[in-house]
C-alpha cells in the first residue's frame, strides 16, 4: 500500500504537494515541472497521470529503473473445482462465473478483491497476475523523476497511482502531477498530500471543472489554493469565485505565445523565463505558510 | 445509425468546442456528453432538462458497530485498507467488493448501493441531448458513460434520428474505454505540441486496439506548424484519417464566454475551418 504520510508535520521542513485541475490543458504538467526544478532541497517528481503521462516530455529523465506494475487475478485450476459457483456468487464486479463445466474469469473487470480466492471451499483458485502497466524512476538534474504508465487497453489506473506514490520519500519535497477529471484516479493522487494546487484558465469550461475539483479536494480535507493561467483571456469569474469561497490565489500567469511555443517544443518555462523560478519559489512559501 | 465520439488523449485540446460547432452543423442527430465528471458541454448548448434520473453505481460496506464483535477479520480480508483499526469503512476507499460483507461471522455489514450521480435527457437549440453528472469523487465513470451512450442511442431510434455524435473524456482509461467501444467512428481533436503527439499515439493506439475507424485534427495548428506536420505524418503512417487544422484564434475563449459555439459566433476563419472538417466527418461517416 502506498505510504502516504498524513497532513503536514509542522517543522519537518517537507511536504506532498498534489497539482489537480479538473479541466484539462490548464497547465498542470507545466506548473508540476517548473516548480519541481525551481524548488531548492531534495525534490521529486511523481507523475500520476498515468493514462498520458507527459511530464517525462520536458524533465527529460534519464530512467535507471523500470518495472511492471501488476494486480493479482484468479486462476482456476479446473482439476479441484467442483462447480459450486461461489466464486461467481461473492463477485461483485462479474469477473467470474461458472457455466455447467466451465469457469470463465474476465480479467478486466477483476478488482483483486480476492474474494473468489477466499471463499473457494476446494481452495481451487490461485493467484496469477496481470499486466496493468509499468513504472519508471530516474534522475532529471537533482530531481527524482517517477512516473507511470498505462497499458493501452487498460482500464484500472488507481492501482499504477498508487504504485507511483508508494515512492514518496518523506525526506523530500513531492510534487505530484495528477490527472483531469474528478474521479477515482484523480482522488487516488490527491490522497494524502499536503496541499493542493489547483490550476485553472479563467473560462467557464475552466470554472466549472474548478467548482468540481475544488469539491473533491475538500471531500480530502487538503488545503488548496490556485494559479490561474492565461490570466488575461477569458472573463473574471474564477478570481470572483476564489473571493467568495476564501480561496487563496497563489499566482497568475499571463497569455503568453513564448511560454505556449516552449511548451509545444517541450521546453521548460524557467528555461525561457528565469525569473519564474523566484515566482515558483514564492509559492512554495506561501504554500509552507498556508500549511503550517 | 451512427455514432461518433471525439477524443483527445490529452486534455483541453478543444474537443467540447469542436463538438458544440458539431451539434450547430450536424442533422438529425442527438448530442451526448460522456465526460461525466468534468462535463462542459452544458455551458455552451444549455440543455434544458427534461427528465431526470438517478445514477445507481456498486455498493460501499457500512459496519454496524452495535453488532460488531471485533474480532478483526474484515480487516484481514479487506485489500484496499479500507477499515480502520476502530472498524470504520473510509467511504473513498471501500471499492465495494463486499468480501468483507459475505465473511463477517455476526453479519453486522451493511451494503447499501450508492446513488453515485444523475443522468439526463434535454433539449436544446439545436435537438436532444443526453448527459450526466458523476458525484464528486465517486466511481464507476464508464458504467456512467456506457449509460449515456445507451440512452442516446435510445432517444436515437425513438425519434428518427440517424447520427449522435459522443463528446468524450480525455485519457485512455476506463471511461475513454466506455465512450468509444462500438462507435461507428472517433474522432480525435489534437494540439501541436510534444505532449499532444505523444497523447495522440496512446490514444489513437487504443482506437486501433479495439479496430474503430480513426480520424483527427490538429487545433491551433499554426502554434508550431512543424509540430503538426509531425502529427499529420505520424496520422498517416497509422492509417488515421487527417480531417483539417484549425488555426488559433481567441474568438474561440470569447465564444465560450457568450455561452456560443465558435460557428454560431462569429464567420471566422476558426469557423470555415470546424465547418470543412464537419463536412469530411460527414462522409467518412456515411461510407
Amino acid at each position: 500500500m502506498p505510504q502516504v504520510r498524513g497532513h503536514h508535520d509542522a517543522g519537518v521542513g517537507i511536504m506532498v504537494i498534489c497539482i489537480a485541475s479538473g479541466k484539462g490543458g490548464t497547465g498542470k504538467t507545466t506548473i508540476a515541472t517548473n516548480l519541481a526544478v525551481s524548488l531548492i532541497g531534495k525534490v521529486q517528481l511523481l507523475d500520476c497521470d498515468v493514462e498520458e503521462p507527459n511530464a517525462h516530455l520536458f524533465m527529460k529523465p534519464e530512467i535507471k529503473h523500470t518495472e511492471r506494475v501488476t494486480t493479482p487475478i484468479p486462476e482456476v485450476d479446473l482439476d479441484r473445482c467442483d462447480f459450486c459457483g461461489k466464486c461467481a456468487e461473492i463477485c461483485q464486479f462479474s469477473a467470474i462465473t461458472v457455466i455447467g463445466k466451465k469457469v470463465l474469469t474476465f480479467p478486466e473487470l477483476c478488482h483483486s478483491c480476492k474474494g473468489c480466492m477466499m471463499v473457494c471451499p476446494q481452495e481451487a483458485i490461485s493467484e496469477k497476475e496481470r499486466e496493468l502497466g509499468v513504472l519508471e524512476t530516474g534522475l532529471s538534474g537533482p530531481v527524482e523523476f517517477v512516473h507511470g504508465r498505462l497499458r493501452v487497453g487498460e482500464v484500472m489506473a488507481p492501482p499504477v497511482i498508487d504504485r507511483v506514490k508508494e515512492h514518496i520519500d518523506a525526506k523530500k519535497i513531492a510534487i505530484i502531477d495528477a490527472p483531469p477529471g474528478t474521479s477515482c484516479p484523480v482522488i487516488a493522487a490527491l490522497k494524502g498530500s499536503d496541499f493542493a494546487i489547483m490550476v485553472t484558465e479563467p473560462t467557464p469550461f475552466g470554472l466549472n471543472d474548478l467548482k468540481l475539483a475544488v469539491g473533491a479536494v475538500c471531500i480530502l480535507g487538503i488545503p488548496l489554493g490556485i494559479i490561474i493561467n492565461r490570466c488575461d483571456v477569458g472573463d473574471n469569474r474564477v478570481v470572483q469565485y476564489a473571493r467568495e469561497e476564501n480561496i487563496p490565489i497563489l499566482m497568475e500567469i499571463p497569455d503568453d505565445r513564448k511560454i505556449a511555443e516552449a511548451y509545444s517544443r517541450g521546453i521548460m518555462m524557467v528555461d525561457i523565463m528565469p525569473e519564474m523560478k523566484k515566482r515558483l519559489q514564492a509559492v512554495y512559501h506561501r504554500i509552507r505558510e498556508l500549511v503550517g | 445509425m451512427k455514432e461518433l465520439t471525439i477524443i483527445s488523449g490529452k486534455g483541453g485540446t478543444g474537443k467540447t468546442s469542436v463538438v458544440a460547432s458539431f451539434a450547430v452543423l450536424a442533422r438529425n442527430k442527438v448530442m451526448a456528453d460522456a465526460d461525466v465528471d468534468a462535463a462542459d458541454l452544458h455551458l455552451i448548448l444549455t440543455p434544458e432538462i427534461k427528465h431526470e434520473e438517478d445514477f445507481k453505481g456498486g455498493r460501499t460496506a457500512q459496519i454496524d458497530l452495535e453488532r460488531c464483535i471485533e474480532c478483526g477479520d474484515c480487516l484481514e480480508r479487506c485489500q484496499f485498507n479500507a477499515i480502520s483499526p476502530d472498524f470504520v469503512v473510509d467511504k473513498i476507499d471501500c471499492e465495494g467488493c463486499g468480501v468483507c460483507v459475505y465473511f463477517c461471522p455476526v453479519q453486522a455489514i451493511d451494503f447499501p448501493q450508492n446513488i453515485c450521480g444523475k443522468w439526463y435527457i434535454s433539449e436544446t437549440r439545436f435537438g436532444p441531448m443526453v448527459h450526466a453528472r458523476l458525484h464528486i469523487a465517486e466511481e464507476n465513470s464508464g458504467l456512467l458513460v456506457s449509460l449515456v451512450r445507451n440512452q442516446a442511442k435510445v432517444l436515437a431510434e425513438e425519434q428518427g434520428l440517424d447520427t449522435i455524435i459522443v463528446d468524450g473524456p480525455p485519457g485512455i482509461g476506463c471511461p475513454v474505454i466506455a465512450s468509444i467501444t462500438g462507435a461507428s467512428a472517433v474522432l480525435i481533436v489534437t494540439e501541436p505540441t510534444l505532449s499532444g503527439l505523444h497523447d495522440l499515439e496512446r490514444v489513437g493506439g487504443l482506437a486501433a486496439f479495439f479496430k474503430i475507424p480513426t480520424m483527427a485534427c490538429v487545433n491551433k495548428f499554426d502554434l508550431n506548424e512543424e509540430m503538426t506536420d509531425q502529427i499529420e505524418d505520424y496520422c498517416v503512417k497509422h492509417q488515421i484519417e487527417i480531417v483539417g487544422r484549425i488555426p488559433y484564434d481567441t474568438a474561440v475563449t470569447h465564444a465560450m464566454v457568450a455561452e456560443k459555439s465558435i460557428v454560431e459566433f462569429s464567420d471566422g476563419k476558426v469557423s470555415d475551418a470546424i465547418k470543412g472538417i464537419w463536412h469530411k466527418v460527414e462522409q467518412i461517416l456515411k461510407d
